[in-house]
């Protein structure tokens, strides 16, 4: 069995080929073989979170995901969704209100926090809480992680409902 | 020439106390951070390690010949192998007296002593080709007995790990401070005691250990790109086990994902790395997965204590007493040894209160175990848990309230400078200050109220308070007697650059606490330009000045004070060069905005940016003989006190299920007296992150082991660390008790979170469990150890 597989698949908005391992993470491929390395790798087995990037418009664990199951797939990764300026406000209130520190966590974050703020325009703490709760950050302590995700639903949204 | 040093941080357009935005942190949430993983080479090569699935054993052959055969592989390296070009290192401190260890090697030569210990070395062109050929490789084990238990590591039948050093004790130390004696046996003395236990955790960083080591023949100079928040002491550690001069090893430490202590050691497979990167003559990298990092990244806080306390009836406490054991694993971890946490333990319990009696004891042994070492906020959660258990147990038993009997306790404010009974010297702290504030922020009182009346319904919460002591900012005491090379001083160079920005260098470092951030408000400040205008570099021997690096909370008070007066040297320079080119005495001059004022009428007379091309490209037209140095460095290291100390209360309030065991954290509140605070957000964030870190570690962290010494608790699915929706809103609030030893006066913030929150946690679960007769002291604490307390199981 060849143990390479042909992909074609599109990464922020570009489109790429390539022949990978059939064992290589999406994570892997996408930092080792594209060089985005905004993308993290915190656990390798699911549980951090630090490698959430978007697959056909859900987020996912690039650490629990194959390269070569994108075949046709669209992955939108912590670059091109800066680029696009979809998450401005997200990271502008990270900014503001220091939602990161050293700064490994913060890209997962920010995916799995924009795809809240999809669905959800206006979650409450509690909400923002248990959906960031599958993304492991060591540093902040979530508090003002939680904070910067309310102001940018404000900000985006207006104020939340009463 | 401009009055008290102390008003240059006061002065108009200060950058101290006000929350300035990180300039790193743009470019972090775009995901273009510079993490070592995110570094590639020409000719680079990965090296996975083959690590020791026994606690204990003797290697009796590699066999390595199919793994060298496998595809990518360029080298296998065994320890003996490895050992020719690497030197072994013995971590001890001459001060600590009697510490003793072995030596270690980077790879295991004849005997693995911890399950996790490498042993063998693949170096390939990837990472996944590196860990194939590891898998192919066996060894010839001939297991030996391991010693997993602390309490029987001295007792006569148990092997002793290293036969040259007699037996299994590292270290042993006791203090007597005052009469204990006589203090417990007072009379009116109600006795408490009781056993804690802080359970064996680790850092668990998110980005795991990192470095990437490129030897080049050509120069014959190794830079290294490392993930360390200690990049001298780095560099002296390769050149002197790889046998360089200092000058030909280069540190560079970007982006750091996480450290908390963890990234301030010296790790055997990181020095390997180097070591190989030298052998092949192209850069070698390695960074530890998750897996790997639990067996292999030091762990702390494996202590039992067994201690005591004497109150008298009216609330006053006499003495404590506190007798700690802790196991390290095989070897003290070099070069801060395995014995400072248990010696932290002795310097810190019964530290915020006035007392007439302590006496503490610590015994440090060898386990085969994972190395313990310093991590976050070293010794305090420890020493606070059974300092602030003590005083809970106390209060009961005299049916005091847990908020009054601190109150009457707590060293006055207005008693400083003091010594304590362990003899640490206090200049100068806030105990009553801060925890008026707490109980104020909290509204204690509602929160008893609540309490009660929920109590009637079935439903059990409380209400846990630690007061805390944080040593910070060390002088030489430290490490530096200890013959250990490792800075206590640090240096800042700040330079005016043609444009009127200044571009700054520090020797400390940034792993995410603001370190950049904090270091151009201050030099802002003392040159006068916008904050924006000042660029920093920082972890980068080869350009910084040299420097000890960030931990122990000392990049705020003395990377922070030794840039205040490089910045201040360099605003004198600017102002001679304006005072001859606006025929102006210097003194009469200011700057502010990055323009030089009049002093007195704060009219604009010179903008930095012309003083800057007139300088650089005309300094034709200035007086022949006048000095034109724009740039300026300083050095600060504290010299009056071994240790500065900082204080602060923290509170917990939770749900104790009684039918589950769970917990429930409702919230949570700080209050720490830091010193002078630069930047309240980045401080309010070092304290919140620290509590989170205290709260895993009390309710959730544990490497626990089996009686065979093999880690159980090896992925993160079964080690678990505090995640969002467990976690409470914190509430933080400041008092500021400036050091006098530095004219900018911070003290330090990066541990106190840490310090005070176990004690916090346990405190509130032994209040909410208080009806029923039952009590948790050993940390973790789990649902299982609830419901064992409560007779439930
Ligand atoms: S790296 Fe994918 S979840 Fe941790
Ligand atoms: S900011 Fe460091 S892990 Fe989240």
């Amino acid at each position: 069995m060849d143990r390479f597989v042909a992909i074609r698949l599109t990464v922020n908005g570009e489109p790429v080929e390539a022949r990978v391992d059939a064992r290589l993470h999406l994570v892997d491929f996408l930092r080792e073989q594209l060089d985005l390395t905004g993308s993290h790798v915190g656990c390798e087995h699911g549980v951090c979170g630090a490698c959430t990037i978007r697959v056909n418009g859900e987020i996912v664990r690039g650490c629990l995901m194959l390269a070569a199951q994108c075949d046709g797939a669209e992955v939108w990764t912590i670059e091109g969704l800066t680029e696009t300026g979809e998450i401005a406000a997200l990271q502008e209130a990270f900014v503001a209100r220091n939602a990161l520190q050293c700064g490994f966590c913060t890209p997962g974050m920010l995916v799995a926090a924009a795809e809240l703020l999809r669905r959800e325009p206006r979650p409450s703490r509690e909400r923002i809480r248990d959906w960031l709760g599958g993304n492991y950050c060591r540093c902040t302590g979530y508090h003002a992680i939680v904070d910067a995700v309310e102001q940018a639903a404000a900000a985006l949204h207006g104020a939340p409902a009463e | 020439m401009t009055g008290s040093p102390l008003s240059e941080i006061d002065r108009p357009n200060s950058y101290i106390g006000r929350s300035v935005p990180r300039p790193n942190a743009r470019r972090l949430v775009a995901g273009r951070g510079a993490y070592v993983d995110d570094l590639r080479l020409p000719r680079m090569a990965h090296v996975a390690f083959l690590r020791s699935p026994h606690a204990h054993a003797r290697i009796l052959a590699i066999h390595a010949e199919e793994a060298r055969r496998a595809p990518g592989v360029i080298r296998v390296v065994t320890g003996r192998e490895l050992a020719a070009h690497c030197t072994p290192w013995v971590g001890v401190l001459h001060h600590l007296k009697g510490l003793k260890s072995a030596p270690q090697h980077a790879m295991a030569v004849d005997r693995a002593c911890w399950q996790g210990e490498p042993v063998c070395a693949v170096v390939a062109r990837s990472r996944a080709e590196a860990e194939d050929a590891a898998a192919l490789i066996r060894v010839d084990w001939e297991e030996l007995p391991a010693v997993t238990d602390m309490e029987t590591a001295l007792d006569p039948a148990t092997p002793v790990i290293h036969p040259d050093l007699g037996d299994n004790l590292a270290f042993r130390r006791e203090h007597v401070g005052g009469d204990p004696d006589a203090a417990f046996a007072d009379p009116e003395a109600v006795v408490v005691e009781a056993t804690f236990h802080t359970g064996r955790h680790t850092g668990v960083c998110l980005e795991g250990r990192s470095i990437l080591a490129d030897w080049n023949p050509a120069e014959e100079r190794l830079t290294v790109y490392q993930s360390t928040q200690a990049p001298h002491m780095m560099q002296t550690v390769f050149a002197r086990h790889l046998g360089l001069r200092e000058g030909q090893v280069r540190v560079v430490c970007k982006d750091v994902g996480g450290s908390y202590g963890i990234k301030v050691h010296v790790y055997p497979d990181e020095v390997a790395t180097a070591a190989l990167s030298k052998m092949l003559g192209r850069p070698v990298k390695f960074v530890a997965d998750r897996i790997e990092g639990m067996v292999s990244d030091i762990h702390a806080r494996d202590h039992r204590l067994r201690a005591r306390a004497a109150v008298r009836r009216d609330g006053t406490l006499l003495a404590m007493e506190v007798d700690d054991l802790t196991g390290i694993g095989p070897y003290s971890v070099y070069p801060r040894t395995s014995a400072v946490e248990g010696n932290q333990v002795v310097n810190l319990c019964g530290g915020p209160y006035v007392l007439k009696g302590y006496r503490a004891k610590t015994t440090v042994v060898f386990q085969n175990k994972t190395p313990t070492c310093q991590y976050r906020a070293v010794g305090h959660p420890i020493a606070t848990a059974v300092t602030e258990g003590l005083v809970d147990l106390a209060a009961e038993a005299i049916g005091m309230d847990p908020a009054e009997i601190r109150r009457r306790n707590l060293i006055p404010d207005d008693a400083y400078p003091c010594t304590s009974l362990s003899g640490m010297r206090f200049e100068a702290l806030s105990h009553h200050k801060c925890l008026a504030r707490l109980l104020e922020m909290m509204d204690y009182e509602r929160l008893r109220a609540e309490q009660a009346e929920l109590r009637k319904h079935g439903i059990h919460r409380g209400i846990g308070l630690a007061c805390f002591i944080e040593l910070t900012n060390p002088s030489p005491f430290m490490y530096g007697i200890g013959g250990a090379r490792i800075s206590a001083m640090d240096g800042a160079t700040v330079r005016l650059d043609p444009d009127g920005s200044l571009a700054v260098a520090s020797g400390v470092t940034e792993q995410g606490q603001g370190t950049e951030a904090i270091l151009a408000q201050i030099a802002a400040t003392a040159v006068g330009v916008p904050v924006e205008r000042v660029r920093v570099v920082t972890g980068d021997t080869e350009v910084t000045p040299y420097g000890g690096g960030t931990w122990a909370s000392r990049g705020a008070g003395i990377g922070g004070e030794a840039m205040l007066q490089a910045g201040l040297a360099l605003k004198e320079g600017i102002l001679a060069v304006a005072g001859a080119m606006l025929q102006a005495r210097p003194e009469t001059l200011d700057i502010r905005g990055g323009v030089v004022v009049d002093r007195a009428s704060g009219a604009e007379r010179l903008p930095l940016e012309e003083l800057g091309r007139v300088v650089y490209f005309r300094g034709d037209t200035l007086p022949r003989d006048l000095p034109r140095e724009l740039v300026a460095t300083r050095h600060w290291t504290p010299k009056e006190y071994p240790f500065c100390f900082t204080n602060g209360a923290q509170a917990s309030y939770l749900e104790v299920d009684v039918e589950t065991g769970f917990v429930r954290l409702l919230g949570h509140w700080c209050v720490e007296d830091c010193g002078t605070v630069i930047n309240p957000m980045l401080v309010e964030e070092q304290i919140r992150g620290g509590v989170v870190q205290g709260i895993g570690g009390a309710l959730f962290e544990h490497c626990v082991y089996s009686p065979e010494g093999q880690l159980l608790s090896g992925s993160l699915a079964d080690y678990l660390v505090p995640m969002s929706g467990e976690m409470p809103d914190i509430h933080v609030g400041h008092v500021e008790t400036p050091t006098r030893e530095s004219a900018l006066g911070a003290k330090g913030a990066g541990e106190a979170g840490t310090a005070g929150a176990p004690a916090a946690v346990q405190n509130a679960i032994n209040d909410a469990l208080r009806p029923f007769g039952a009590r948790v002291l050993a940390q973790p604490f789990t649902p299982a150890r609830i419901l064992a307390a409560l007779g439930r199981i």
